[in-house]
C-alpha cells in the first residue's frame, strides 16, 4: 500500500504504517543466512556435551578412558574447572544456594545436566566418544512434581534446606476477601510446560585472539547482556569480552546465555583453539530451558448481576532443577492478575520450588500468559455460573475507555486501553451473534459434533522493567544512513522496521538505511529483545538519535548554506536540507555528506540516544470457533479472530506477522503441545515426534484485525507485539472447547485439550 | 569410505564419504551449501528439505551415498542471479518468514508441492507443507505465499 | 545426532542383496530408509553393515494378478497413493499411505521397508493384516510366501530371516477404508482402524492397539453373528494390549477402537 493510499496527502508523506516488504528477506530466500553453525572457523574443534540421563542423583565416578583412546579426544569434567556455579541471577529473595555448575559435582538434577565434555576434530567423533564416557551413578528419588518439591520431602540443595526458590505476594489471607458476593467460583488450572521450540538449535563458537580477548559468536537474544555475564563469569574485564550474535533462528524467550556457552568460551580460552558446539534437537528438548509450567488455583466471587468482587489467586511454579528467569514468573503473573478488569479485591501468593527437571526461564509470553489463561477461565466458570453470557460478563467488568492511566490493585499501571472497544470490534468481526444461534442449533439436533465459541480479553505487559535502550544514527558518506541499535531481532524484522524509523525522520528512502546489530564491538551498548520491547524502547532511541541528526545537520548545511541553523528545515519527503521559504537552495543528504566528508566533519553527523520507558500493556479479544468430536474427543479449530492493538503500528505487515506467529503458539499450547516427564524424570516427549509441534496441517488460517490505540509512553505511540498473539489465543481456544461441552456438563478440561484430554473431561462430567 | 558421484544445482560433483554422512552434512560440510539447515534428528521438522531427482526429500534421512548418480537441488539453485525463483519471491512478498531458518525448507517442499498440483487448494497446501515446521508465522502467510506462487505459475 | 559408523554396500540384484546379508549378523537392508535412518541417528540400530536395496527399481510396481494385485516391495509411498490399480482395486492402500508421514517421507518410504520395519504404529502393516495379504520374501534357499497373520511377530520384529528380503505382496482386490487417529496430521497413528470386506467377509485390524498390528477378531465373530457395527466394535479393544505413551493412555486408545470401529463398518 502507498502512503497516499493510507491516507496521507504528499505533505505528510511517511513510510510509517506501510507494509513495507523486508529487507533481511533476499539472504534467507536464498540459503545465506548467517547462523553461528554456518560460520567458517577455521580449525574450529568441536564440542559434545556428555549430559546425564539420570533426573537425579549423585556421581560416583566418571571413567573417559574408552572415550579418549579415539584420535584426538579429550574429555573434561568438573575436575577441570576453574570457576564457580552459573547463576542463580541476581533477583531479590532469590535462594542464592542453587547456582547451576557448569559441569556437574557430584550430583545431577536433571536428565540433561552436563557432566562432561568431549572435545573433537570432527562432530561424528564427537558423538562416538561421548557415547563411550562411562559415568558411574547412585540414583536419588526423582522430584517430579512441584508439589511433592514444595513437601521439601527431599532436597536438590541439601545445603539451601529447601527447594524453595523465590515467593512473592503474600500467603496472608483476608478472610473476608469474598464477602458481598452472591456466587463465588474457583478451580485450577495448569498452565503445562512447553518446550520453546526455535527451529534453529543453539550454537555457540569462540576463539581467543591474539590480543587475548575472546570473541563469542552466540544464538542469543542478548548480545550484550551476555557479554556482561560472561565477563563477569570467566573474570575478565567486559572490555576483553566480544559477543556477535549474527543471524538467530528464533528464540521466543529461550536464548539467552546459558551454561553452555559460558563453558564454550571457557573452552576457547583454555584450549586456546576455536571451539564450535551445535545442538542436536534431541538435546535442545532436554537442554534449552522451557516455559510456562504453573498451576494456578483461583476463586473469584461477585455479585448476582455480574460483577466481579474479589479474586484469589495462588500459583506454584516448577522452576526446573536450577531457578533462572522461570522463578520469577509469578511475579508477573502476580502484576497482570486483574487482566482488563476492574476488581477491588484481589489476594495473590506465588512461590517457585526445583524440580528434577528442565529448568523453566521465558518463553512467548512469560508469565502474563498464565495470568490471563487464569482470569478468562476465571470469567468463564463465573459467567456458567450465572447463566449469563461470557462476552456480557466482560463487558460489566472492563476498566472502561477513560480511566486510563489506570492502577490496578496489584500495583500494574495501565498506560492506554479500550478493552470494551476490542471485544465488540471482535465479537462484530467474528459474527457472534450467528455462531450462537447455529451452536443452538447443532445442541439441538444433538450429533457428535458440536460447536464452541470461546472469548478471551487480555492486557499483557511489555517492556516490564522499565528499560533502557540503546540506538546511535550514523549518516554515512554516500549519504545514507547506518543504524546501530541496542536491541535484536531474531526473525522480528528491525532491518526493516528501525530502517523505517530513521528513514522517516532523515526523509531518506528506506533503501538508503541499515541497521546493525548483534557485535558488541560495534554496537557500544544494549540489552537485546525479550518481552516485546524492541520498538517501544529501540525504536524509540533509532528516532530520538535520528532526531538528534537532523538538528545536526542542520548546523552543518547552515554553515554550507551560510544561513543561520534556525532557518534551515528538513524536506522529509526529498531528504533535502534547505532554506526555510527558499527549496531552491539546499542540500541533499548525498551532497551534505560528500562535502562533510570532504572537510573531515562527517563525524557530525552521528548522534546516538538512550531512550528509557515505563512499561506498555497491549492489549485485546480473542474470539475462537472451535468443533469438537464429542465420541473421539478431537477438537478441530475452525477459526480465530483476533484483535491485537499494539498501539501505533510502524509495519503493520511485520505486526501482522507477529500476531500470526503468536497466536499459532497460543493454539498449540491450547490444543497440542505439553512437555511431560514420567515418575522418574524421564522426559518423554523429547523430540519432534513426541512433542506435539503442530504443523500447517493442523491449524487454520488467521483473522487478525487491526486496532490501534496509541501510547502516551514514547514518539512512536508503540507497544510491544510479540508476545500478544499467544496470550489471547491460549484462552480464547481454552473456552471455545468447554463451552462446547457445556451441555454435557464439563466445566473444565486440562490444556492441552486435545483428544485424550476432551474424553477424561467427558467421562468425568458423566461420573 | 565411499566414492559417490551426482550432479548438485547442476554441476558434477565427486567425493569420498563416511558411509553414515547425511546428505545435509555433505551439502553443508563438503560443498559448503549452507542454506540447508538442519533443524531436528527426526525427520520431522523438513528444514533440511531438498530436491532429490525433483522430489522433495528431508536430506537429514538420506544418506549421502544414496544419492549416488542423482540429481539434488538445494535452495542456493533456486534463484537465477539476482532474479529470485518466483516461490522465494512469494514468500518475500507475502512476509512468509521470520528467522529465515526452515525458509529454505519450506521453499524447497512448496517447489515440489506445485510440480505435483499446480494449483493447490488451501487444504492441499496445508496437508502438502505438513512435514514442514515453522515457530514464527503461524503460517498464515506461507499459505498465501504458496498461493502467490501457484497464481505466479511457480 | 550422528549414526554408529557402518559399512555400505549397494545390491544390484535381489539374490546380491540376499548374499551381503549373510556376511554379517548386523548387516541389515536399506530400502526408503525412513524408518531405519531415523534409529540409525538415534542410535537405536547399529548395523555393522547397510545393504542398499534402493536402486532395485524392478521391485516398483503394481500389477493385476487374477483377483489379486501384486506390489513390488520397493514400491514408494507416494506411488501407491497414486496408482491407478490400487485406486481402482484395493483404495484403502491408496488411502492409507497417503495417510503416512509427509510428502517428503512418502516420496522415500516403501511399503516394504515400512512392513519390514514391524512397528507396530505401522498403517500399513494393520492394512496387509486387514486384507490377509501375502508376504513374498526371497533367502538364500529360495523363494516363500508368508500369510499376513503370520509375519507380525513383535514390535520390531517379523517372521522374516535375516538372510530373508521382502519382494513382493499380494493383496485381494476388495473395499475397505482406514481411520486414522492422529495428535497431528503427520503423527504416527494414535490409533489407526481398517475394515475391509474381504471373500465376502467383514476384516478389522488396528494400529497400536498391542505390539504389533491386530486383527479384531471379537469385532468380526460378532459381525459374522449379525451384530449391528455399533454392537460388534464395542469389542473393538478385546484381547487387545493398547499401549500408553507419550500421545496416548491406553485407556484411550481402547476408547478410540471403540468409536473409529463402529464409524469405520457404518461407512462400508
Amino acid at each position: 500500500m502507498s502512503a497516499a493510499a493510507n491516507g496521507c496527502s504528499v505533505a505528510c508523506l511517511s513510510i510509517l504504517g506501510n507494509r513495507v516488504l523486508r529487507k533481511e528477506d533476499p539472504r534467507f530466500l536464498r540459503g545465506e543466512g548467517r547462523y553461528v553453525e554456518n560460520l567458517p572457523l577455521e580449525g574450529a574443534l568441536a564440542v559434545t556435551f556428555v549430559r546425564s540421563l539420570l533426573a537425579h542423583a549423585n556421581i560416583v565416578g566418571i571413567d573417559a578412558t574408552a572415550a579418549e583412546a579415539l584420535p584426538n579426544v579429550q574429555v573434561i569434567t568438573a575436575a577441570d574447572m576453574d570457576l564457580g556455579p552459573f547463576g542463580p541471577p541476581p533477583f531479590p529473595g532469590l535462594n542464592p544456594g542453587m547456582g547451576h555448575p557448569l559441569i556437574a559435582v557430584d550430583r545431577v538434577r536433571f536428565v540433561g545436566d552436563i557432566v562432561a565434555i568431549v572435545i573433537s576434530d570432527d562432530r561424528a567423533t564427537g558423538a562416538d566418544a561421548a557415547e563411550l564416557v562411562s559415568v558411574d551413578y547412585d540414583p536419588l528419588p526423582a522430584l517430579v512434581s512441584p508439589h511433592d518439591a514444595a513437601k521439601d520431602e527431599v532436597l536438590l540443595f541439601p545445603d539451601a534446606g529447601t527447594n524453595l526458590a523465590t515467593r512473592t505476594g503474600s500467603p496472608e489471607h483476608d478472610e473476608k476477601l469474598f464477602d458481598g458476593c452472591d456466587v463465588v467460583v474457583s478451580g485450577t488450572l495448569v498452565s503445562q510446560r512447553m518446550a520453546p521450540c526455535p527451529l534453529e538449535p543453539r550454537s555457540a563458537a569462540a576463539e581467543l585472539g591474539p590480543d587475548g580477548r575472546i570473541t563469542a559468536w552466540l544464538s542469543t537474544q542478548t548480545p550484550h547482556q551476555d557479554r556482561m555475564v560472561l565477563a563477569g563469569t570467566l573474570g575478565l574485564d567486559p572490555a576483553q569480552v566480544r559477543v556477535v550474535a549474527p543471524d538467530v533462528g528464533g528464540g521466543f524467550g529461550a536464548k539467552m546465555l546459558n551454561v553452555e556457552e559460558v563453558l564454550v568460551a571457557w573452552l576457547a580460552r583454555r584450549l586456546d583453539r576455536p571451539v564450535r558446539w551445535t545442538e542436536t534437537r534431541s538435546e535442545s528438548m532436554v537442554a534449552l530451558p522451557h516455559g510456562r509450567a504453573q498451576r494456578l488455583d483461583f476463586t473469584l466471587g461477585g455479585t448476582k448481576d455480574g460483577k466481579v468482587l474479589a479474586y484469589r489467586l495462588e500459583s506454584l511454579q516448577d522452576a526446573g532443577a536450577y531457578p533462572v528467569l522461570g522463578a520469577f514468573l509469578p511475579n508477573l503473573t502476580g502484576l497482570m492478575a486483574s487482566g482488563v478488569y476492574a476488581i477491588p479485591r484481589i489476594e495473590f501468593e506465588g512461590r517457585s520450588v526445583v524440580t528434577n527437571t528442565t529448568p523453566i526461564s521465558a518463553f512467548r509470553g512469560a508469565g502474563r500468559p498464565e495470568a490471563a489463561q487464569t482470569i478468562e477461565r476465571a470469567l468463564d466458570v463465573f459467567a456458567a455460573e450465572l447463566g449469563m453470557d461470557p462476552a456480557e460478563v466482560r463487558r460489566r467488568n472492563f476498566i472502561p475507555k477513560d480511566a486510563f492511566p489506570y492502577a490496578t490493585v496489584t500495583h500494574a499501571v495501565y498506560d492506554s486501553g479500550d478493552y470494551a472497544g476490542a471485544l465488540e470490534l471482535a465479537l462484530r468481526s467474528v459474527g457472534y451473534d450467528d455462531l450462537r444461534d447455529e451452536q443452538r442449533r447443532r445442541r439441538a439436533e444433538g450429533g457428535a459434533t458440536q460447536l464452541g465459541i470461546g472469548i478471551s480479553t487480555y492486557v499483557e505487559i511489555t517492556n516490564g522493567i522499565d528499560e533502557t535502550e540503546f540506538g546511535e544514527v550514523e549518516v554515512t558518506p554516500d549519504g545514507g544512513a547506518i543504524v546501530r541499535t541496542g536491541s535484536f531481532s531474531h526473525g522480528q524484522g528491525h532491518e526493516t522496521t528501525f530502517a523505517m524509523i530513521a528513514a522517516d525522520r532523515l526523509g531518506m528512502p528506506v533503501e538508503n538505511v541499515t541497521v546493525h546489530k548483534g557485535d558488541t564491538d560495534e554496537v557500544a551498548k544494549g540489552t537485546g529483545t525479550y518481552g516485546s520491547k524492541s520498538t517501544q524502547i529501540g525504536g524509540a532511541a533509532a528516532r530520538l538519535a535520528a532526531d538528534k541528526v537532523v538538528e545536526q545537520a542542520k548546523q552543518l548545511a547552515a554553515d554550507y548554506l551560510e544561513a543561520s541553523p534556525d532557518d534551515i528545515v528538513l524536506d522529509p519527503a526529498l531528504g533535502r536540507l534547505h532554506v526555510a521559504g527558499d527549496p531552491a537552495i539546499a542540500l541533499s543528504w548525498a551532497d551534505l555528506a560528500a562535502r562533510a566528508s570532504a572537510d573531515e566533519r562527517l563525524a557530525e553527523l552521528k548522534a546516538e540516544h538512550e531512550f528509557k520507558s515505563a512499561p506498555s500493556f497491549p492489549f485485546g479479544a480473542h474470539v475462537a470457533v472451535v468443533e469438537v468430536d464429542t465420541e473421539t474427543g478431537r477438537v478441530e479449530l475452525l477459526r480465530l479472530v483476533a484483535v491485537d492493538d499494539a498501539g501505533t503500528l510502524i509495519n503493520p505487515l511485520i505486526a501482522e506477522g507477529q500476531v500470526h506467529g503468536g497466536v499459532a503458539t497460543g493454539v498449540a499450547q491450547a490444543l497440542y503441545e505439553s512437555f511431560v516427564y514420567d515418575d522418574d524424570g524421564n522426559p518423554l516427549t523429547a523430540t519432534f515426534v513426541g512433542y506435539a509441534f503442530p504443523s500447517a496441517a493442523d491449524l487454520p488460517s488467521w483473522e487478525a484485525v487491526e486496532m490501534e490505540t496509541p501510547t502516551p509512553l514514547n514518539a512512536l505511540g508503540a507497544k510491544g507485539i510479540g508476545e500478544s498473539g499467544t496470550i489471547g489465543a491460549t484462552p480464547a481456544v481454552h473456552n471455545a472447547v468447554v463451552d462446547a461441552l457445556a451441555p454435557f456438563g464439563v466445566r473444565n478440561v486440562d490444556l492441552p485439550a486435545n483428544g485424550e484430554n476432551v474424553w477424561r473431561a467427558l467421562q468425568e462430567a458423566k461420573a | 569410505m565411499t566414492k559417490i558421484a551426482l550432479t548438485v544445482n547442476g554441476s558434477h560433483c565427486e567425493a569420498d564419504v563416511e558411509p553414515r554422512l547425511l546428505l545435509a552434512y555433505f551439502l553443508r560440510d563438503e560443498l559448503d551449501l549452507k542454506g540447508t539447515n538442519v533443524g531436528c534428528d527426526t525427520t520431522s521438522c523438513g528444514a533440511c528439505t531438498v530436491l532429490l531427482d525433483g522430489e522433495s526429500v528431508k536430506s537429514c534421512t538420506v544418506l549421502a551415498v544414496q544419492a549416488d548418480g542423482c540429481a539434488v537441488t538445494t535452495v542456493e539453485g533456486l534463484a537465477q542471479g539476482d532474479e529470485l525463483h518466483p516461490v522465494q519471491q512469494a514468500f518475500h512478498e507475502r512476509h512468509a518468514l521470520q528467522c529465515g531458518y526452515c525458509t529454505p525448507g519450506f521453499v524447497m517442499a512448496t517447489v515440489s508441492l506445485l510440480k505435483e498440483n499446480p494449483n493447490p487448494s488451501e487444504a492441499e497446501i496445508r496437508d502438502g507443507l505438513e512435514g514442514n515446521l515453522c515457530r514464527c508465522t503461524g503460517y498464515h502467510n506461507i499459505v498465501l505465499a504458496v498461493q502467490a506462487a501457484a497464481r505466479a505459475g511457480a | 545426532m550422528i549414526s554408529t559408523a557402518f559399512e555400505y554396500a549397494r545390491a544390484a540384484t535381489v539374490d546380491e542383496a540376499v548374499a551381503l546379508l549373510g556376511r554379517d549378523e548386523d548387516a541389515k537392508l536399506l530400502a526408503g530408509g525412513h524408518s531405519l535412518i531415523p534409529a540409525l541417528r538415534l542410535r537405536f540400530s547399529r548395523p555393522s553393515l547397510l545393504v542398499d536395496i534402493g536402486r532395485l527399481d524392478d521391485l516398483r510396481f503394481v500389477r493385476e494378478d487374477g483377483d489379486r494385485l501384486a506390489i513390488g516391495a520397493l514400491t514408494r509411498h507416494a506411488e501407491l497413493v497414486r496408482d491407478p490399480l490400487l485406486t481402482q482395486h484395493c483404495a484403502v492402500i491408496a488411502e492409507a499411505a497417503a495417510l503416512i508421514g509427509d510428502p517428503q517421507v512418502r516420496h522415500r518410504g516403501t511399503i516394504g521397508g515400512s512392513v519390514a520395519h514391524g512397528d507396530p504404529a505401522s498403517d500399513l502393516g494393520t492394512i496387509l493384516l486387514t486384507l490377509d495379504a501375502e508376504l513374498v520374501a526371497r533367502g538364500p534357499g529360495g523363494e516363500r510366501t508368508i500369510p499376513a497373520a503370520e509375519f507380525f511377530t513383535g514390535p520390531f520384529d517379523t517372521a522374516l530371516e535375516h538372510q530373508e528380503m521382502l519382494t513382493e505382496i499380494r493383496v485381494p482386490k476388495a473395499t475397505g477404508t482406514y481411520l486414522k487417529h492422529v495428535r497431528r496430521a503427520h503423527d504416527w497413528a494414535t490409533v489407526g482402524v481398517a475394515a475391509a470386506r474381504v471373500d465376502g467377509r467383514m476384516h478389522v485390524g488396528l494400529t497400536s492397539m498391542g505390539p504389533t498390528p491386530l486383527r479384531a477378531r471379537s469385532v468380526e465373530a460378532a459381525l459374522a453373528d449379525g451384530a449391528s457395527p455399533a454392537d460388534a466394535a464395542a469389542h473393538a479393544a478385546d484381547d487387545t494390549v493398547p499401549p500408553t505413551d507419550s500421545s496416548a493412555s491406553g485407556e484411550y486408545r481402547a476408547h478410540l477402537a471403540r468409536v473409529l470401529v463402529r464409524r469405520a463398518l457404518e461407512r462400508l
